[in-house]
């Protein structure tokens, strides 16, 4: 490392790099591009929810005056999907569709109002199916299939595994407590409605620039699609306004576009509607589930149970994913000997649901958090003691094996407690105000690739030339998150200089080094760790070059402000600019790479996959809230959240990401609702999304977010760039269960499901005032067929980490391998 | 992007040559004020008008005296301190500070009633195969019903009804001056008695010597939201002794409306809390919010009492500032 | 098909002709017929704040303004911010201090922002946050929004001292 001593651009409060661009209106978002020749395409979507197309005909709409070209499922024979194991996506809907908005086909005309004239003059002619609303009557639904893959009938994913002999646990617990909890689906609702321009560029290539969070997936599903090399495709990811997930898959308009694109020799542009955008959705699955408990009268958890249900709409989308994502980040809070997970996703006919901030943990982290509520109170616990008293450690491993490295959990919970004087008033406020407290952790970074390879998960590429021009290249993608920001400042870390000084160029499959992309809170740790790579390699380099200018030795060369000079005589320096111009002399043209891929995780068994990562960040969070008990009103006046970002690399910017999670966990919590609507049956077969707006999808605005006090907790990672860890999406988790906890703490009522609305809350009032269980939330949880689980010891039982199997290779139970 | 369909355009410069026009056009032309409702509207396709008939140019309709001008827009009625409390709290609590900077105080009178099955573009509703209101047959809000009962979603015209205001409407052959409660029917579709080729000019109010006000809006969001009640009292007292006292609730029906039973029932009385829980409840009986708007309709039912009480407790003069930052998220100025 | 037609609008000061369909908005022809496509759009049906700039110096929506309504009044959008390459105080708070993270409600907020300063030179924290709830933000919950105004707010009072 250099010989420098203290960090002089990470953790300084800096503008950001992007900040120019943005507040000038100069940052060119998708929908800003504009080329010469240029034409607009527009979708056709299904008004059924389920249904055969038998005919299309298009013909009129091919001669209406303007058209160029009329595309339809035929076009496109080749299914696509961002998971391999789900393939079940067409660019237009071939026979099937599956939901109100699925898209059937495309006109490309000269401008958007003739697109859409000519839309409606293609026919259609559909055989509705009979459909299917939600996860019970998709379990009971055996056919018809929405698709003809996954388990069986119309379930999608179904899995089960235990870590450690859930049942004997709980059997020798003092208490043990059984909840269920509802999480209604909610979506991104980005400002930016996702737009895409496709265009054959002069050397006869494709480049598609598009709001996309994961421009190289997008890259390998086009060229499959496409059927083209995938060399021969450009996808330029354009900054991002907003994506929180919802520009993870590759979309249906980005094929469209591309091949109209190609077949037209043109430019062609789509921008799709605000309804458009609540379609092509991939949000918040909404998670039914069911926690059985155990705890000792200590307040020490002794084992869990953990079964959930996801609705996923109509198509798989990362929903393989997700349905693990319901579990497997269970145990990192809080010590749990054992763990039993078992989670099922069916498809129902709505849009497909696929990762949102959180990707499936904030459902099942409600439900835990909430859970924990009531048994503190149960056990006449402090809510903030019971959960100090078994935080986990650093340095461990979970009982289903996954590696937390460091952990400021505690700390966050000391610290908002201290911040909001929790303690004085939990239990302590007059009726009708109250505070929640709940807590949790989240991934920096998934461990392993969507699809299988041993390549690295990001690359980072440096260009520095004698002018003193740094350049840094890497496939990430700016969606607000502040990525370009944390490239540009590790690497002016490492060479002394100002990010000011860097030139970042981020996101283009045509120009720079492969990253996975902005998903899964990965950015930071992965692509930051490739770009301390490539910086500290030409670093040495500079190093090596100013050495023999200095007369001293490399490892004693600092870069610091500009300047290069020995640590023992800081009065004799070069420029950075008189430096690299010696590394240039010395070395020839410099540049460098670097690269990351993330250890391997520990466990072994099918399905330990989903859930390592790198590092784990860790938050806690006090809610206050005001509830009128006549009406159920609820206010949310203030917010204290800690969160162990492990280290802030811009302060002022991590302190935003974390009240912009807030700010989405508390609209989650309180109003943001993806709800659909069935007609009456009798009358008509529609189901259809209820509130397909902007105005109805209730965002919260200025007046109705509080003041968020935050507090960085900094434990830094060993595995991570400078120690950081992720901000923007674990914030977002403890929001939820503490409003719930709060409105307790309030007026005495448990609301187990979100949103949190003052007509439950009135409702569980009511129930309260007959005497009956002051409680809103489900009644009770489906019989789901689960398979068997695949039984894996914990770690402290002896295990290996793989799974115990019968000689028959079935799954087996306490079955202790033989010595 | 959504775009607005084609149309025409006339730019009239008096009330007499935009009454002309309308009544040349027939109902193929519509009004244009302030555009926040009709312009959504058409891109939505719910309302297709062939001509645009626009009404900036015309200066009379913006006159801003003792009679309010019906192009005024919200954010100068809401900054007239001269009027009374209840019709510039209703005007500072329509949807948002920009759109109050264009919608104007006729428009919003004349706002088209709205439901969740008709505030949708034209895929949508075709989807549902469109809906009483608009292109189809069934009203999807109640499936037996025979009249439309998309919802009267003004703040204005409840605040303007419980003040006993009176709007002008004018057409090229003749002028009309109503109280405001008469230029609604409880329709969805045929909500308002004006008739095509008039234009609403103006809104008188009555002397306000003696009397306070107070407008009370129910929305989930402290902006944006159209409400899902609204409830405008207005209190003639001698001490503390109720003269004559009005109050309507909008957003509960398809039009806004007074109800008279509780101004008898005021009358001579002191708003003691017994009185308020009665006189709120009477009100509240009266609210018949369908499952067409935000939230839950039975909860809507259910606290319309709340809002009621709210409002005479402020009328009584309680200091009602905090619930009002709580429920509404809104500071009176 | 109705012809297009021609106009001149006041745009950033400056005097703009442009020829557009008659049923495009204001916030259409910014974009597509003058190239400004710093206002953006999120919704074009007025329910979400993005497509805001001044029109006669007050926040107006862009998306349900008819372009053909504008001419003889002054439009301001946000790449008229700026005083040649010197950021306008608000920019330089909301870029400093997070106002801005994914930058799509940036440019409706600014101009929404400098709407009520022009007017209210010194507002409360609370007057600023209600001048700002046209206008949603999905990233940064708005805190650091409003820090940024104030901010702004005090180093324009301080350059006028």
């Amino acid at each position: 490392m250099s010989a420098k001593e203290r960090l002089e651009v990470v953790g300084q409060v800096r503008r950001r790099v992007d900040g120019r661009g943005k507040t000038t209106g100069q940052t060119r978002f998708a929908d800003d591009l504009a080329l010469p020749r240029m034409v607009h395409c527009k979708l056709l979507r299904s008004p059924h929810p389920h249904a055969v197309i038998e005919e299309i005909h298009t013909e009129k709409a091919k001669q209406h005056p303007g058209v160029h070209l009329v595309l339809t499922g035929k076009d496109f024979p080749i299914p696509f999907g961002i998971m391999p194991v789900s393939q079940d996506e067409y660019a237009l809907a071939n026979v099937r569709v599956r939901y109100v908005g699925d898209p059937v086909a495309a006109v490309i005309a000269k401008d958007e109002q003739t697109a859409l004239e000519a839309i409606e003059l293609i026919e259609v002619k559909y055989r509705p199916l009979p459909t299917i609303s939600d996860p019970v009557e998709a379990l009971e639904t055996a056919e018809p299939r929405i698709h003809d893959y996954g388990e069986r009938g119309n379930i999608h994913r179904n899995q089960a595994h235990e870590f450690g002999d859930v049942e004997e646990a709980l059997a020798k617990s003092d208490h043990v407590f059984e909840d269920t909890f509802f999480f209604q689906g909610n979506t991104h609702l980005p400002m930016e409605q996702q737009a895409s321009l496709a265009a054959v560029e002069g050397d006869g290539k494709l480049l598609l620039s598009t709001s996309t969070q994961n421009p190289h997936y997008l890259h390998r599903q086009l060229a499959c699609v496409l059927q083209m090399p995938a060399s021969q495709i450009r996808v330029i990811a354009c900054n991002n306004g907003g994506g929180f997930g919802g520009k993870c898959d590759p979309a249906n308009h980005e094929m469209v576009v591309s091949k109209a694109a190609l077949l037209l020799g043109r430019p062609v542009k789509i921008c799709l509607t605000r309804e458009e955008v609540f379609y092509q959705h991939r949000g918040r699955h909404p998670v039914l589930m069911k926690f059985r408990t155990g705890v000792t009268k200590e307040g020490k958890l002794t084992g869990m149970h953990l079964q959930t249900l996801l609705d996923g709409g109509g198509y798989g989308s990362h929903g393989a994913a997700s349905t693990f994502y319901t579990g497997v980040l269970t145990p990192v809070t809080y010590e749990l000997p054992r763990f039993k997970f078992e989670a099922c996703r069916v498809f129902t006919n709505k849009p497909p649901c696929g990762p949102k901030r959180g990707h499936g943990t904030p459902q099942p982290r409600f439900g835990q958090e909430v859970q924990l509520d009531k048994i503190a109170e149960k056990l006449g616990m402090d809510p903030a003691e019971l959960r100090l008293g078994m935080v986990t450690k650093d340095n461990s491993l979970t009982a289903n094996w996954l590696r937390i490295g460091s952990n400021g959990l505690a700390e966050c919970i000391r610290e908002v407690v201290r911040r909001s004087n929790f303690k004085e008033k939990h239990r302590k406020l007059p009726h009708g105000r109250g505070v929640g407290l709940a807590c949790s952790a989240y991934m920096c970074g998934a461990g392993v690739s969507i699809y299988w390879n041993k390549m690295p998960h990001s690359g980072v590429q440096l260009l520095l030339d004698r002018s003193g021009q740094v350049t840094v290249l890497c496939g990430a993608t700016e969606i607000g998150q502040g990525s370009d920001d944390v490239l540009a400042a590790i690497v002016a870390e490492v060479l002394g200089i100002a990010t000011s000084e860097v030139r970042v160029l981020t996101g283009d499959t045509g120009l720079t080094p492969v990253d996975l992309g902005s998903y899964s809170s990965r950015v930071t740790v992965m692509m930051g760790n490739a770009a301390l790579q490539a910086a500290t390699r030409v670093r040495d380099q500079i190093t090596v070059a100013a050495a023999e200018q200095l007369n001293t030795l490399p490892e004693r060369v600092v870069l610091s402000q500009g300047r290069v000079f020995a640590a023992e005589d800081p009065g004799k320096t070069l420029s950075f600019v008189e430096a690299v111009a010696l590394a240039e002399s010395k070395f020839g043209t410099l540049g460098a790479v670097g690269s990351y891929a993330p250890p391997k995780a520990p466990g072994k068994y099918k399905g330990a996959g989903a859930g390592p990562s790198p590092a784990y960040s860790f938050s806690a969070c006090v809610v206050e809230a005001e509830v009128d008990p006549k009406t159920g009103w609820i206010t949310v006046p203030k917010i204290w959240i800690a969160h162990d970002v492990g280290r802030a690399i811009n302060p002022v910017h991590v302190r935003g990401q974390v009240i912009g999670s807030v700010y989405m966990g508390l609209g989650e919590a309180l109003m943001e609702e993806q709800a659909f609507r069935r007609l009456p049956p009798k009358l008509s077969s529609a189901l259809v999304h209820k509130i397909p707006s902007m105005l109805e999808y209730k965002s919260l605005t200025s007046l109705d977010m509080p003041e968020v006090d935050v507090a960085l907790v900094e434990y830094p990672d060993p595995n991570c760039p400078f120690g950081a860890k992720e901000a923007g999406q674990g914030p977002l988790l403890p929001v939820m269960p503490a409003v719930a906890n709060a409105v307790y703490d309030a007026v005495g009522v448990r609301i187990d499901e979100v949103p949190i609305t003052p007509e439950k809350i009135l409702k569980a009032l009511e129930l309260k005032s007959q005497g009956k269980p002051a409680r809103v939330g489900p009644e009770n949880f489906p019989a789901v067929p689960y398979p068997a689980p695949r039984f894996v010891l914990p770690p402290w039982e002896g295990g290996d980490g793989g799974e115990l199997k019968s000689a028959d290779g079935t799954p087996a139970r306490k079955a202790k391998v033989a010595a | 992007m959504m775009r607005l369909p084609w149309f025409e355009y006339r730019a009239p410069r008096s009330v007499a040559e935009a009454a002309r026009i309308l009544e040349g056009e027939g109902p193929r032309a519509m009004l244009l004020a302030g555009g926040t409702d009709l312009l959504p509207n058409m891109k939505r396709r719910q309302q297709a008008p062939a001509t645009l008939v626009g009404l900036r140019g015309v200066a009379e309709l913006k006159r801003n005296g003792a009679a309010l001008g019906a192009a005024l827009t919200l954010t100068q009625i809401e900054q007239k301190n001269d009027l009374p409390a209840a019709l510039r709290q209703a005007a500072a609590q329509v949807a948002t500070p920009p759109l109050r900077n264009m919608a104007t105080l006729g428009g919003n009178l004349c706002l088209d009633t709205r439901c969740s099955y008709y505030n949708q573009s034209h895929e949508w509703r075709k989807a549902i195969d469109f809906c009483l209101k608009k292109d189809g047959e069934t009203c999807w809000v109640a499936t037996a019903s025979k009249r439309c009962v998309a919802v009267s979603s003004t703040d204005t015209a409840p605040a303007l009804i419980a003040l006993g205001a009176r709007v002008k409407l004018v057409s090229s052959k003749e002028e009309r001056e109503i109280p405001v409660e008469v230029l609604y029917k409880n329709d969805g579709i045929e909500y308002l008695t004006r008739k095509p080729g008039e234009i609403l000019t103006e809104v008188r109010l009555p002397d306000q010597a003696g009397w306070r006000s107070t407008y009370w809006k129910l929305r989930r969001r402290g902006s944006f939201d159209f409400p899902i009640l609204g409830v405008a009292a207005a209190a003639h007292f001698d001490g503390d002794v109720v003269i004559e006292a009005r109050i309507a609730l909008g957003a509960v029906a398809s039009r806004p409306f007074l109800i008279e039973k509780a101004s008898e029932f005021l009358k001579g009385k002191r708003l003691t809390d017994e009185v308020i829980e009665e006189a709120a409840n009477m009100v509240g009986s009266r609210a018949k919010p369908m499952d067409n708007a935000d939230m839950d309709l039975y909860w809507r039912k259910q606290v319309t009492p709340d809002f009621v009480g709210y409002a005479l407790r402020e009328l009584r003069g309680d200091d009602m500032r905090e619930t009002r930052l709580r429920i509404a998220r809104y500071a009176v100025a | 098909m109705q012809p297009k037609l021609h106009m001149t609008l006041k745009v950033n000061g400056e005097e703009v002709e442009a020829s557009f369909a008659p049923y495009k908005t204001l916030l259409e022809v910014l974009r597509e017929d003058l190239d400004l496509t710093g206002t953006k759009h999120g919704c074009e049906l007025g329910e979400c704040g993005a497509c805001a700039v001044l029109i006669d110096g007050e926040p107006q929506l862009a998306c349900l303004v008819l372009a053909l309504e504008c001419e003889g009044r002054s439009v301001q959008t946000v790449e008229g911010l700026a005083n040649g390459t010197q950021l306008h105080p608000l920019q330089a708070a909301f870029a400093d201090r997070g106002g801005s993270q994914c930058g799509y409600c940036t440019p409706g907020m600014l101009m929404t922002a400098k709407g009520l300063l022009d007017k209210e030179p010194q507002p409360s924290r609370e007057r600023i946050r209600e001048a700002i709830a046209g206008n949603i933000c999905r990233c940064t919950g708005y805190n650091q929004i409003v820090e940024a105004i104030e901010a702004a707010a005090s180093e324009l009072a301080g350059s006028k001292r």
